[in-house]
């Protein structure tokens, strides 16, 4: 192994399962850890944990091509080789031709095909800026999230960058545990949050949706090999479903965590921006307690 | 034709719930409809419309194909690619179709013919058909990290028709802008909690970048502080319906039943909106 940090991400494959509740709670809970919020395009764990930034840092994904319009010559070569329908010919006019191309900076894909192939150095292809990054304090723990630009592109990127500061920060300052709040989905952000780490605890609802995604999240954690644990959130609200689900769950060789029931209480912490076990002793609080407690007991036992 | 796309910040708002109610009533009423499950990561809306899947087909994406003893090991397939998705070693080329993006360069670049475009499936389509409406999903595979190609195709899929319902999915990325760049609208669906405002404000500013005129539903209005129609008061932004938290809603969706044949009232919820959104 060789690395002393653990690394536990939370996902969920369907959205709004409870994910970010569940790991402001973690924190709470863990008393040290890491915090990361790696749901770089929504990411809402601050809103909770009350961040106060201590370094902030501009993130560059990839590049990006614009057009230098008084150096076009309209010859068209650019939208010729552009793949991703990203360049238009309605661009201002110039000293020598009445339109000139433009590109999309949102359909851009950062390739630079089209700088490469123009013959009048007429592309310019630098740079881009994706986002930001942030290192924080809360009552928990040290943070680091990001916000990825609005419409912007290499979220992936982003995510692994965040990981690896908090990998870092938690070394620097001697804590074991980094606690990932990762984001929905099974595409590049959530590929890049899960590879590598510890475990993985899915966060699922007993839905019919809750369950197709989570059969989808299990089959992406065994296409990395990454450990992983299930949660079933607000389980009470169906509990047929619910144990369908722990039923498929065991024959996907997952093991279940723990279930929590649906609890008022948790919009309730949210607007007085505290996670649930700070809110409140009983409800719910109780039964993320001991997920908690299965969760980091199999952790430490690996 | 008119394209409406139902997108939101935050997941789990009701995206799929507003979408396939909408496309459900609207068929209903004797108006054309298509329904595009954009969500390529997390397609859901099949679970509530049970559609006749009537055709399936491949999701392919080019990539580099290497052809044996032809590289010279010149490296500008190396220098050209932006993703890391060819490497030389020793005239032989490596590819990462993983990392690829499928932008053609390195095979335009190649002077010797060592490498072509060739194809590579990272999903599929499926097409059918559910009661009366027209439905398109589109299923990234298990593991490959990129969606927008998916979500191009099902958008080419899409038939004629008078409405056509995009199912987008959550978060305001580039799977986001794929599927709402070309909408005549944008339904943004949120839930009035600080976290579902959050991500409503970063949901607004993209919908404002790309200028599409959109409007917000709020689901579940009624269970967190008033915030959030305060913040569209404030910004000017219509809100189109507010849904109630409603236990018998949350349990036929639990069971994969449309709100709108399970309780009588939301038929006419849902027949409101799609009349006001075919206004324009």
């Amino acid at each position: 192994m060789g690395k002393k940090q653990q690394e536990l991400v939370i996902i969920s494959g369907k959205g709004g399962t409870g994910k970010t509740s569940i790991v402001a709670s973690f924190a709470a809970l863990a008393g040290k850890c890491v915090m990361a919020d790696c749901d770089v395009d929504a990411a809402d764990l601050h809103l909770v944990l009350d961040p106060q930034v201590i370094r902030s840092e501009s993130f560059s994904g990839g590049k990006r091509a614009s057009v230098i319009t008084e150096r076009c010559t309209a010859c068209g070569t650019c939208a010729e080789v552009c793949r991703f329908d990203a360049v238009t010919f309605d661009g201002p006019p110039n000293s020598r031709v009445e339109k000139t191309f433009r590109i999309d900076p949102v359909a851009c894909e950062g390739c630079g095909v089209c700088s490469w192939f123009c013959e009048d150095d007429a592309i310019d292809f630098g740079p881009a800026v994706n986002g930001e990054w942030f290192v924080s304090e809360t009552r928990h723990g040290p943070m680091v999230h990001a916000r990825l630009g609005i419409a912007e592109e290499n979220s992936g990127k982003l995510v692994s960058l965040v990981r690896k500061e908090a990998m870092n920060l938690a070394e620097e300052r001697g804590i074991g545990l980094v606690v990932i709040d990762g984001s929905p989905g099974i595409g590049c952000p959530v590929i890049a949050s899960i590879t590598g780490a510890d475990m993985v605890l899915v966060v699922t609802e007993p839905t019919v949706s809750g369950l197709h995604d989570l059969l989808r999240v299990a089959d992406l954690t065994r296409h990395f090999a990454t450990p992983a644990m299930v949660c079933i959130n607000k389980w009470d609200l169906n509990p047929q479903v619910a144990s369908e689900i722990e039923e498929q769950a065991c024959k996907q060789g997952l093991r279940i965590a723990g279930k929590v029931r649906y609890d008022r209480a948790v919009t309730k912490a949210q607007i007085n921006r505290l996670s649930v076990v700070e809110y409140q002793d009983n409800g719910c609080s109780g039964d993320i307690r001991s997920v908690w407690e299965s969760v980091s007991s199999l952790m430490q036992s690996t | 034709m008119r394209k409406i796309a139902i997108a939101s910040g935050k997941g789990g708002t009701g995206k799929t719930t507003v979408a396939t109610n909408l496309a459900a009533v609207a068929s209903r009423n004797s108006i054309r409809v298509a329904y595009l499950d954009c969500d390529v990561e997390e397609p859901n809306g099949a679970l509530f419309l049970r559609p006749q899947i009537e055709e399936k087909r491949p999701v392919n994406v080019s990539v580099p194909g290497v052809l044996e003893g032809m590289c010279t090991g010149c490296g500008l397939c190396r220098e050209i690619c932006q993703y890391g998705a060819v490497a030389v070693v020793n005239k032989n080329v490596l590819v990462f179709p993983g990392l690829c993006h499928g932008c053609a360069g390195c095979w335009m670049v190649c002077q010797t013919g060592a490498l072509v475009e060739s194809m590579r499936t990272i999903g599929r389509l499926e097409m059918g058909r559910a009661d009366k409406v027209d439905f398109v999903q589109g299923i990234l595979n298990i593991g490959e990290a990129m969606s927008p190609p998916v979500i191009r195709q099902v958008k080419e899929a899409a038939v004629d028709a008078d409405l056509l319902i995009i199912d987008s999915p959550p978060g305001t990325s580039c799977p986001v802008i794929e599927s709402i760049r070309d909408a005549d609208y944008v339904v943004l669906v949120t839930e009035p909690t600080p976290f579902g405002l959050n991500d409503l404000v970063l949901a607004v500013e993209t919908v404002r970048m790309l200028a599409l005129p959109f409007g917000v539903v709020i689901n579940r209005s009624d269970t967190g502080d008033g915030q959030t129609q305060d913040y569209c008061r404030k910004q000017d932004i219509e809100i189109l319906a507010e849904i109630p938290d409603d236990r018998r809603v949350a349990e036929a969706y639990s069971r994969g039943e449309l709100a709108c044949d399970a309780v009588q009232d939301y038929s006419a919820v849902f027949a409101s909106l799609v009349e006001r959104l075919l206004k324009g």
